[in-house]
C-alpha cells in the first residue's frame, strides 16, 4: 500500500492479533502485531473494524518513533489543527498504556503518560467514560525470553474502533448447539466469510455444509445462506453427537438450529442431501460466494456415489430413508476438480470460491493448487498442522462465464490437471502420523501430533 | 424446502434433458413469518424463473395473487416484492417429495430437507 499521500494523508495504525498470523495480508508476514496503513480514510479503517476477527484495534496515528525521544518530536510535528478536535476543553479523554511482549506495574505506566504533558489537551480526564481515548502502544520485540528495557518502538494515537474479534468468544465452537467432528472454529470460519467478502443480501452456498459453520459465519454479514451434504445424518441433525460426553443428538441440533442460537435463522435458505459432485442446480449465476471446507479424507471419510462398487457399510440412518447406497472411493484431486466447476458454473460474476486446500508440505508447489479456466486466483494462505501437513485457504474469483471450451481446456491442458500428487493425501498423512507414533513408543514419549481439524 | 431453492434444482437422473422444473408433491406445508428485505428479493429476481416459481405456488397452495408475469420496475414496487418474498421464503414444504418430469423419478423430502441422492443406476 505505498500510495503517494499530500499533506493531507493521515496514517492509522491497526493491533493485530498474534493468532491466524499466517492468514493476515501478503505485506504483514512478519511477527510484529503493529502495522502501519497510508493511503485510507477514517471510513475505510471503521469498515475493515466491523469486519476483521485479525485486528484487535485500529487508531488514528499522531506519533511514532523508535524512543521516546523520537515519538516526542514526531508528535510536535503532527498539525495542531488535526489535534484540535479532540482537545478541546469541553471534550473528555484518557491515554492507555499498552505494552506488547512486557508488563509493565501501574507506576511505570503513568511515568509513561506523564511524558506526554505536553500534548495540548485542553479538557479533563476522565477514565470512566471519556469522549476521546488515546493509547500510547511499545512494541518490546517478539521474544519472550529476551525482553528489553526499552521498546523496539512507540506509538501515540487516537483510538478509533476494535476489530470483531469477540465474534470468536461469542461463535465459539464450544457453546454451539449442534456440533460435527469438523466444525470449523469460530475465528477462521469469520476469515473465510471475509475472503469472500460475503455481505448483506448476497446468497451463499456451503456444498460441503457439515454441521453450518461456514453459514454461521456468513450469515453473520448478513447474507442468506443455503448448502448440501452427502450425510444424511448431519444434514438432518440425527446420529451419534460430536461431543465427548454425549450419545446421541438432541432434537435442537441441527443447522438451522445453530443458526437461531445466533438470532439469523431469517437468513436460512435450506440445506439439502446430495453429492456435491452431482448437478442438482439449474445452470446458470446463482450464488454470490461459495465457502466450504470439504473433507480432506481423513476424519470425515470422502464419499460419493458412483458406479464402482466398494465395499462400505451404509452409514446409520433411523428413518430407513435411502441415501448413499454405495460409496466409491472419491480421489481427492477429483473434489477439487468438481469444486471449481461447481463455482464456475453457479458462482456470479466477480463472486468468490473459499475453499480449505489440504496439502503434503514436501511436495507442494504453487503449480499444484487447482485451476479453471473461468477463476482466478487471489489469494493461497498457509496454516502449518504439522511438519509435514498443512492446510491452504485458497481464494478464486469467477472473471468469465463458463464456455464449452472450457471442459475441453480442463481434460487437456496440464495446467488444469489437478492436484494430483495429493492424491493420496491420506495415506501420506496417516504414514507421517504411525511413523510419528512408531518412533515415540520407542522412546515412550507422547506425541503432541496436531488434529487436522481441531476447534 | 422453500420456494427459492426449489426454484433453483432440476433433475440430475441420467439421461434426463428436461428434468426442470421438478414437479412438487406436498403432503405438509407450512407458512411461517420471516424478515422482509425488499433488496435481497430485488437482487434475486433476476436469478429466478419466473413460470416456474409460478407454478410451484401453484402447486403448494400459495399461489394467491403473484401476478403470473414478472412486473417491470419491480425494484421500486413494494407491494410486489412482499409477494414475491412471501412466496420464496416464507411458504415451507416440511413433506413431500419432488418429481423428475421426464423420467418419473421422486426426490423426498422430510423435515424441510429434500433428499437429492440417486442409486448407482441413476446417476
Amino acid at each position: 500500500m505505498a500510495l503517494r499521500c499530500g499533506r493531507a494523508c493521515q496514517q492509522y495504525l491497526l493491533h493485530l492479533a498474534q493468532d491466524n498470523i499466517d492468514f493476515r495480508l501478503p505485506v504483514c508476514h512478519n511477527s510484529s502485531p503493529f502495522w502501519l496503513l497510508n493511503g485510507v480514510s477514517e471510513e475505510d479503517v471503521r469498515g475493515l473494524m466491523e469486519r476483521t476477527v485479525c485486528a484487535k484495534s485500529a487508531f488514528e496515528l499522531w506519533g511514532q518513533g523508535r524512543t521516546h525521544n523520537e515519538l516526542q518530536s514526531s508528535l510536535r510535528k503532527y498539525p495542531l489543527e488535526k489535534m484540535a478536535p479532540f482537545t478541546q476543553r469541553e471534550s473528555t479523554y484518557k491515554i492507555n498504556v499498552y505494552t506488547f511482549n512486557k508488563t509493565l506495574v501501574f507506576q511505570e505506566r503513568i511515568k509513561k503518560i506523564d511524558t506526554l504533558e505536553f500534548l495540548p489537551f485542553q479538557g479533563k480526564v476522565s477514565l470512566k467514560n471519556p469522549d476521546h481515548i488515546f493509547f500510547l502502544l511499545e512494541d518490546y520485540g517478539s521474544d519472550p525470553n529476551n525482553i528489553p528495557d526499552e521498546p523496539l518502538h512507540v506509538y501515540f494515537g487516537r483510538w478509533i474502533a476494535d476489530g470483531q474479534r469477540e465474534l470468536i468468544r461469542s461463535h465459539s465452537v464450544k457453546k454451539r448447539h449442534f456440533i460435527g467432528n469438523t466444525s470449523m472454529e469460530a475465528g477462521l470460519s469469520f476469515i473465510m466469510a471475509n475472503h469472500a467478502r460475503v455481505k448483506a443480501h448476497d446468497l451463499v452456498c456451503d456444498p460441503f455444509v457439515g454441521s453450518g459453520s461456514l453459514l454461521v459465519a456468513c450469515s453473520h454479514f448478513g447474507a442468506y445462506v443455503c448448502g448440501t451434504d452427502i450425510d444424511y445424518n448431519i444434514v438432518h441433525g440425527i446420529g451419534k453427537a460430536s461431543r465427548k460426553n454425549q450419545k446421541w443428538r438432541g432434537p435442537d441440533e441441527n443447522i438451522r438450529a445453530n443458526l437461531r442460537q445466533y438470532g439469523t435463522e431469517h437468513l436460512y435458505i435450506d440445506v439439502l442431501v446430495s453429492d456435491s459432485s452431482k448437478a442438482i442446480w439449474r445452470e446458470g449465476p446463482l450464488f454470490d460466494a461459495v465457502v466450504t471446507d470439504p473433507p480432506y479424507g481423513i476424519r470425515e471419510s470422502t464419499r460419493r456415489t458412483g458406479s464402482q462398487k466398494e465395499i462400505g457399510k451404509p452409514p446409520e440412518d433411523l428413518s430407513g430413508e435411502s441415501h448413499v447406497p454405495v460409496s466409491m472411493v472419491y480421489q481427492l484431486s477429483d473434489i477439487f476438480t468438481d469444486l471449481l466447476r461447481f463455482a464456475a458454473h453457479y458462482l456470479v460474476m466477480g463472486g468468490r470460491l473459499v475453499y480449505w486446500l489440504p496439502v503434503y508440505r514436501p511436495e507442494y508447489r504453487d503449480e499444484i493448487v487447482p485451476q479453471h479456466p473461468c477463476l482466478r486466483l487471489v489469494s493461497n494462505c498457509e496454516q502449518t498442522l504439522s511438519s509435514h501437513t498443512s492446510r491452504r485457504l485458497i481464494t478464486m474469483e469467477k472473471v468469465k462465464e463458463v464456455e464449452d471450451s472450457d471442459e475441453l481446456a480442463l481434460l487437456l491442458d496440464s495446467r488444469f490437471r489437478p492436484y494430483r500428487g495429493h492424491n493420496a493425501f491420506r495415506e501420506k498423512y496417516f504414514s507421517g502420523v504411525s511413523k510419528r507414533r512408531g518412533k515415540a513408543e520407542q522412546s515412550s514419549s507422547s506425541d503432541g501430533g496436531t488434529d487436522p481439524q481441531s476447534e | 424446502m422453500k420456494l427459492l431453492t426449489h426454484n433453483m434444482l432440476t433433475s440430475h437422473v441420467k439421461g434426463v434433458t428436461k428434468g426442470y422444473p421438478l414437479l412438487i408433491k406436498a403432503t405438509e406445508v407450512k407458512v411461517s413469518e420471516v424478515e422482509f428485505n425488499p433488496q435481497f428479493v430485488s437482487r434475486m429476481i433476476p436469478k429466478l424463473e419466473w413460470s416456474a416459481l409460478v407454478q410451484a405456488a401453484e402447486e403448494v397452495g400459495h399461489l394467491n395473487d403473484l401476478p403470473t408475469e414478472l412486473l417491470p420496475d419491480y425494484e421500486n414496487n413494494e407491494e410486489f416484492l412482499r409477494k414475491v418474498h412471501r412466496v420464496l421464503l416464507e411458504v415451507e414444504v416440511l413433506e413431500g417429495s419432488l418429481r423428475c418430469p421426464e423420467s418419473g423419478r421422486e426426490f423426498p423430502i422430510s423435515r424441510g430437507i429434500p433428499n437429492m441422492l440417486l442409486n448407482e443406476d441413476e446417476a
